[in-house]
């Protein structure tokens, strides 16, 4: 186990290398560039202020050489000065924003995984049922309603008529002001809304997911053995097929990983939250190069990290797959 | 088993930031004056009662751009700009008719050659800090913005500069080679502090561009990355203190959620959207609450030819396309009636402004008459006119994310096929719209914005020597009367000198049509009803901000007071 875990880590180390090659190649190809924001349709910029800002940003010399500098830093893991006209280090702009976009995610994760796997379970359980019918429909309005027009909706039900929620916004204006409970509570009033939206959208990936394997596994001889054994129904579902069913979630919460620190830029531009998101999308939009190969950067990371989490999980939860790989 | 099959949870929203971009075109022609606005053709709501003036309050604005940094030096984009001018000021600024008048200066002498500006600076300011504000600060300044250590857009003005010295601690004087009327302007540049920012060679790293510390009419107290940025009132101020005691301004990227939270209290101030104006704040409960004002705002929307495109060269086809676009359809159709039709590209009510020049109202029937007699006869069997052999096709390219360009194109559309010219649209991104188009000349004609600065001098637009790819006269315009004019304009300082030669060029352009100046947008700003002393102006409502007031019965937020 432990070599192949070590193996996997160890080829992911050049495929991080290629997937950083070729995120440098595409965004250098992307139409523009980093000085048009400030030179682009600016009388007072000059032709000398703009080789001098390529000077300044190290974009006069060859790509290579552009893609071998970032790559030394990397490699003592120092993501480099931002493009934008504050030059704060990557890595704080970053970090400042993780935590407010980790949290969000964690929440309306773990909102999605409560929700959805019982859901799913009971929806194949019940097959064509009421309930069944009623909870596809309602995941799957969920899923296909945009989500930027329901925030509204619910923003003004919410927060203009009936003044229970706060708009926008992670924290109050008076939060400093706040004793701590207040603080809490403030901070737990503005995650209402945004939670429980994404949550709501996801819950179709899931909760179908987790009925379809959950068809799948009572089709299953053991089931039926253990139906035939005259064990009861109760026992049947939750000891022997759930849990079999649970097992492919393990891959996808392997595969939540990098998802949990990429924000949703709709849901961060509507709700004014300042998450990576937005800091993703603006870097894209300014072409602020050392930003964009960071924040990829450390999601291409997490994807194989996920990968490999995944892998093991699941490895270490079906013996069956341990022994195969482990051979 | 393996699925690939995950949550759905990350979507492109190419929806707010072009619509910022399409601001920040506007903004970065004229980012040396945040908060200059436009006409005060129209007061707002009017008060109830005045009130007594008393310190104290917060105002809160929305804005959909956090701040990049607080030295407008080193930033181009309106939030930045927009917050710097709390904290800091520079020797002159524009009044609220948009004339220059003095800020840290109080009065400036310039030679009768016109190649020397001696400025007398105000005595009694002192920086947030306490430190004085000297000659010394001017100077430094001026020599961080030629210095090429220093990342500025705005350097070429002060490279003009032969000579700057500082005689004494209250007089600043700067030699030009030549007369350069817009260089007086360039001074309006904000003036920073010499005894912080010593010893950082590259000032943009400074912490003066995170914790900013200035001469102006309020001190920084917290900028929150993406969500915040918090001024208090300086009580030195040297022109008093400002009554409303501190100003926070909310980052929200979203139109529809700013307008949703100012509508629930959270701000007291934005700029409402023509839509909003008309349709959704029309209601009793918005007027008790606020006070809506509309002004011009500081910028043109065009619709520009290629001006070597074989068909756009002749100058009857651009007047007939212009007598066949119905400026009227588009300013209700876009801007709900809120704008105004264009005529050139200076602002009505302003000193350089020319109302006589040729107009094009809209009138098809002319418009098919000039294009017979360039040649273009109707041809094919849908109605579009041929001139030998070729069909009068053509393709309109704009950034897409605009609504209101979006919207104006399609008038367009309609307004050239009434008189057989087929327009195709096309919307691209827009960098790759400058840059793959706009730059390589590769359009035959496409709708933009231009800032109009209070300043007149437009040489980079117009001037015959601009056409290279990264300069800015793209139609490729060449006039050799209007570049004299031009170059006249910059070397004269004599206001009346110079409205000659401006108004001659306004006469010009709209002779020729080298553009179709379509509409000037009004600015639709609504501010809290506690907020007093909001007197609209040309130069908008912003210029008299330390004037604004809540009256002490009125204040809502009191906790933090100092």
């Amino acid at each position: 186990m432990l070599r192949y875990v070590v193996r996997r880590v160890l080829v992911s180390v050049p495929l991080l290398i290629g997937i950083s090659l070729i995120t440098f190649g595409v965004i250098n190809m992307a139409p523009g560039g980093p000085i048009g924001i400030s030179s682009d349709l600016n009388p007072k910029a000059t032709a000398e202020y703009r080789e001098r800002l390529k000077a300044y940003y190290g974009l006069d010399q060859p790509l290579y050489v552009q893609y071998g500098r970032w790559l030394g830093r990397m490699a003592v893991l120092d993501f480099g000065d931002s493009f934008s006209a504050d030059g704060r280090k990557v890595w704080d702009k970053i970090r400042e924003r993780i935590l407010v976009t980790l949290s969000i995610n964690v929440l309306s994760m773990a909102l999605i995984f409560l929700v959805a796997v019982p859901l799913g379970i009971y929806s194949a359980v019940r097959k064509g049922s009421v309930f069944d019918r009623v909870a596809t429909v309602t995941v799957f309005t969920g899923f296909a309603i945009p989500t930027f027009w329901l925030a509204l909706l619910l923003m003004i039900l919410f927060g203009v008529r009936l003044g229970w929620l706060p708009i926008s916004g992670l924290v109050s204006l008076e939060y400093d002001t706040l004793p701590l409970a207040g603080k809490i509570l403030d901070r737990a009033a503005h995650l209402v809304l945004p939670v429980f939206l994404m949550a709501f959208g996801g819950l179709a990936g899931i909760s179908r997911y987790m009925r379809s394997t959950m068809l799948e596994v009572i089709r299953q001889d053991y089931i039926a053995a253990a139906r035939s054994k005259g064990l009861p129904e109760r026992a049947v579902v939750f000891r022997h097929a759930v849990r079999n069913a649970l097992l492919p979630v393990i891959t996808i919460l392997g595969l939540s990983v990098p998802g949990l620190l990429g924000g949703s830029v709709i849901f961060e531009t509507i709700f004014a939250i300042p998450g990576m998101g937005q800091l993703f999308f603006q870097g894209v939009m300014s072409r602020d190069y050392p930003l964009i190969m960071g924040i990829l950067t450390i999601g291409a990371f997490l994807t194989l990290l996920g990968n490999i989490l995944a892998d093991v999980g699941y490895a270490l939860a079906d013996p069956r797959i341990k022994t195969e790989r482990a051979g | 088993m393996k699925t690939k099959s995950r949550p759905r949870r990350r979507a492109a929203a190419p929806r707010i930031l072009p619509a910022l971009f399409a601001l920040l075109l506007f903004a970065l022609a004229a980012p040396l004056l945040p908060g200059c606005g436009g006409r005060g053709d129209a007061p707002g709501t009017g008060d109830a009662s005045p009130g007594v003036p008393a310190h104290g309050d917060a105002i809160v604005e929305g804005s959909i751009g956090d701040v990049s940094g607080f030295l407008t030096a080193v930033t181009t984009d309106s939030a930045s700009h927009g917050a710097a001018a709390y904290v800091f000021n520079g020797l002159v600024r524009y009044d609220k008719d948009l004339k220059l008048e003095g800020d840290l200066a109080e009065s400036w002498d310039i030679s009768p050659d016109g190649k020397k500006i001696t400025f007398h600076l105000r005595k009694n300011v002192k920086w947030h800090d306490g430190a004085p504000f000297t000659s010394e600060d001017v100077l430094f300044t001026y020599r961080k913005m030629i210095d090429p250590k220093t990342p500025t857009a705005y350097g070429e003005d002060f490279r003009q500069v032969r000579r700057a010295h500082a005689p004494d601690p209250h007089t600043f004087v700067a030699e030009y080679d030549r007369p350069f009327a817009p260089a007086l302007a360039s001074w309006g540049m904000h003036i920073l502090p010499k005894h912080l920012l010593e010893g950082h060679p590259d000032i943009s790293k400074s912490p003066l561009n995170k914790k900013p510390v200035g001469t102006g009419p309020y001190r920084f107290a917290e900028w929150k990355t993406g969500e915040k940025t918090v001024f208090d009132a300086y009580a030195d101020y040297h022109e008093g203190k400002p009554y409303i005691a501190r100003v926070v301004t909310r980052v929200i990227p979203d139109l529809a959620t700013m307008f949703l939270e100012l509508k629930s209290g959270g701000l007291d101030l934005m700029n409402l959207t023509p839509l909003q104006r008309t349709r959704q704040t029309e209601t009793k409960q918005f007027r008790k609450s606020f006070n809506k004002y509309q002004y011009l705002s500081s910028g043109y929307t065009y619709l520009g030819f290629r001006l070597s495109h074989p068909y756009f060269k002749e100058k009857k086809v651009r007047q007939a396309i212009a007598y066949a676009v119905n400026k009227k359809e588009i300013i209700e159709g876009v801007l709900f009636g809120l704008g105004q039709e264009a005529t050139g590209p200076f602002k009505p009510g302003t000193w350089p402004y020319n109302p006589d020049v040729k107009r094009y109202p809209h009138d098809p029937a002319k418009a098919k008459e000039l294009l017979a007699e360039a040649g273009w006869k109707p041809g094919g069997r849908d109605g579009v006119l041929v001139k030998d052999g070729r069909r009068f096709e053509f393709t309109l390219l704009t950034n897409a994310g605009n609504e209101s360009r979006a919207k104006t194109a399609a008038i367009l559309q309609q307004n050239l096929a009434a008189v057989g010219i087929k327009m195709e649209i096309r919307t691209l991104e827009w960098a790759a719209f400058i840059n793959e188009f706009v730059k390589k000349r590769k359009f035959d004609a496409l709708i933009l914005g231009w800032s109009i600065t209070p300043d007149p001098d437009q040489y980079d637009i117009w001037h015959s020597s601009k056409t290279g790819p990264d300069e800015l006269n793209h139609v490729g315009y060449a006039n050799p009367e209007v570049d004299r004019l031009l170059e006249e304009g910059r070397r004269t300082f004599d206001i009346e000198g110079r409205k000659k030669a401006y108004s001659r060029i306004q006469e010009i352009l709209a002779e020729e049509q080298p553009l179709v100046f379509l509409y000037y947008p009004d600015a639709l700003p609504a501010v809290h009803k506690r907020i007093r002393g909001i007197v609209p102006a040309p130069a908008g409502i912003s210029y008299n901000f330390i004037q604004w007031y809540v009256p002490k019965g009125e204040q809502r937020y009191t906790t933090f007071q100092q």
